[in-house]
């Protein structure tokens, strides 16, 4: 589905070149949850960046469903990018615009017949439980709320692949779980490949089939896992006194 | 009403028109040009989607070039090319012409400031969605930015008021030249408090109407 070979991103800093990622391959299956972990500044983001060429890689070839991207002509490329969804840690969303305008634009964007597009944006909402949001605007909803339509703008031309870079960093570990429930919907019931990028160990292990680890922007070690499923600890006060308790002094 | 309004009735209706037709003209200019113009020294500057240095600078140069000058001396520099423009450097249209760039120069470093805030984050996610840089502009930018941009328009529309009076030099006529002449220079300083005042208020009410309307279609 996805193969990245020998990608490379170099920088130029203080004159000296940068090795943001260096000459990394990797090979996500179709339907497959991979993960990329890393401590800040190994090259995680940047690689996945790569998949859908917003950072266009030094050298390497970045093949996705077949087609090298990094040959594609500008107007290719932008289609090629619709058929990609992207997940980001911000969110990202237009403040400026409803939920359901937020989810619109994805599919004017990429053509979706004019009739059907409130549908399909109404479904996709549905499919991340936020129908009865639709007319709010981003800052009304909580945190979770938000990155779960920018899942829902990121399924709406039904893309076979979905990326998420750091999609929980900004989330609470209630939220968090919430989140990477729906992500797995996503990939058992739409049967999309997802790449998640994230520094959070308890992430990669509970949904990813899959894993690179990375480190100075090299591939430090890939490994296929046995997803752990989603730790169901729900972070109630008892919760919280019962770990306090349990890993601090007992006075 | 006091005697002198009175008096004056014709001359003020008159002038307030004239003012009217000066901002109004700088306006359009301020959106027609100065909104392009802006837009395109954001998208131009080093890191951003239409990365030019050589487009940036030109428009950078024009802006502070245009912004350098106390207005006054550059009603004065224009006015060969004011004449080749509009056939002559006197009256309210030949007043227009460096009115017009003044606005295209100063709305669109309004715009481009505007236009910064807008999170990187947001162009990130358009550009991961396929869009095109019209549609980036169109469907995120500036509606990203739009109560900034309402704002600057503003700011823009108050000193262009303050730029028409200037312009009475050339002819151009409106409110503010009327105090100057009928008011300062004709010792009839009640008239030129009521000028001020009729200023003051029109002033108050675009602020009022921006600030507000700024407001209303402000999300974020």
């Amino acid at each position: 589905m996805i193969e990245l070979t020998n990608v490379t991103k170099t920088y130029t800093q203080n004159n000296m070149p940068f090795h943001a990622v260096d000459s990394v391959s990797i090979s996500v299956g179709s339907g497959d949850i991979y993960g990329i972990i890393g401590r800040s500044g190994a090259g995680k983001s940047t690689l996945l960046r790569m998949i859908n060429l917003l950072e266009v890689p030094t050298s390497g070839s970045v093949l996705v469903d077949g087609h090298d991207l990094t040959k594609l002509s500008t107007k290719k490329l932008r289609l090629a990018r619709q058929s990609i969804g992207m997940v980001f840690q911000h969110f990202n969303l237009v403040s400026n615009k409803t939920i359901l305008d937020n989810v619109l634009v994805a599919l004017e964007l990429a053509n979706y017949s004019k009739k059907d597009r409130n549908e399909r944006a109404m479904e996709t909402l549905r499919f991340v439980g936020l129908e009865e949001h639709a007319t709010k605007y981003p800052g009304q909803l909580s945190g979770g709320q938000k990155q779960r339509v920018g899942i829902a703008r990121a399924l709406a031309n039904k893309p076979k692949i979905l990326l998420c870079d750091e999609p929980t960093s900004a989330l609470d570990p209630n939220t968090t779980r919430e989140i990477l429930g729906v992500l797995q919907k996503i990939n058992k019931q739409l049967g999309v490949t997802i790449v998640i990028v994230s520094h959070e160990m308890d992430v990669i292990k509970s949904i990813c089939s899959m894993v690179t680890i990375m480190d100075e922007g090299k591939v430090y070690e890939t490994i296929a896992l046995k997803p752990q499923g989603i730790v169901d600890s729900d972070h109630t006060p008892e919760w919280f006194l019962h770990q306090l308790r349990e890993d601090g002094s007992h006075a | 009403m006091p005697e002198v309004l009175v008096q004056y009735q014709a001359e003020i209706w008159q002038s307030i028109g004239e003012t009217f037709m000066m901002v109004g003209v700088s306006l359009l200019f301020a959106v027609g040009l100065g909104l392009p113009v802006g837009t395109l020294l954001f998208l131009t500057r080093k890191g951003q989607l239409m990365e030019n240095q050589v487009v940036f600078q030109v428009l950078n140069l024009f802006v502070n070039i245009v912004r350098s000058f106390p207005f006054l001396l550059f009603v004065v520099f224009l006015i060969p090319f004011t004449r080749w423009v509009v056939g002559t450097a006197i009256g309210t249209a030949a007043a227009t012409v460096p009115l017009a760039i003044m606005a295209i120069a100063y709305y669109s470093r309004l715009v481009e400031q505007s236009l910064v805030d807008v999170p990187k984050g947001v162009i990130e996610a358009a550009v991961s969605m396929g869009a095109s840089i019209p549609e980036i502009i169109f469907k995120f930018l500036l509606v990203e930015a739009r109560s900034g941009l309402v704002l600057g328009l503003t700011t823009s529309t108050i000193s262009f008021i303050s730029y028409s009076t200037i312009v009475g030099v050339v002819g151009g006529g409106g409110i503010g030249d009327f105090a100057i002449r009928y008011g300062y220079q004709q010792f009839e300083t009640e008239l030129m408090v009521y000028m001020i005042i009729i200023m003051i208020i029109f002033v108050q009410a675009i602020q009022y109407t921006g600030t507000t309307i700024s407001k209303a279609i402000d999300r974020r």
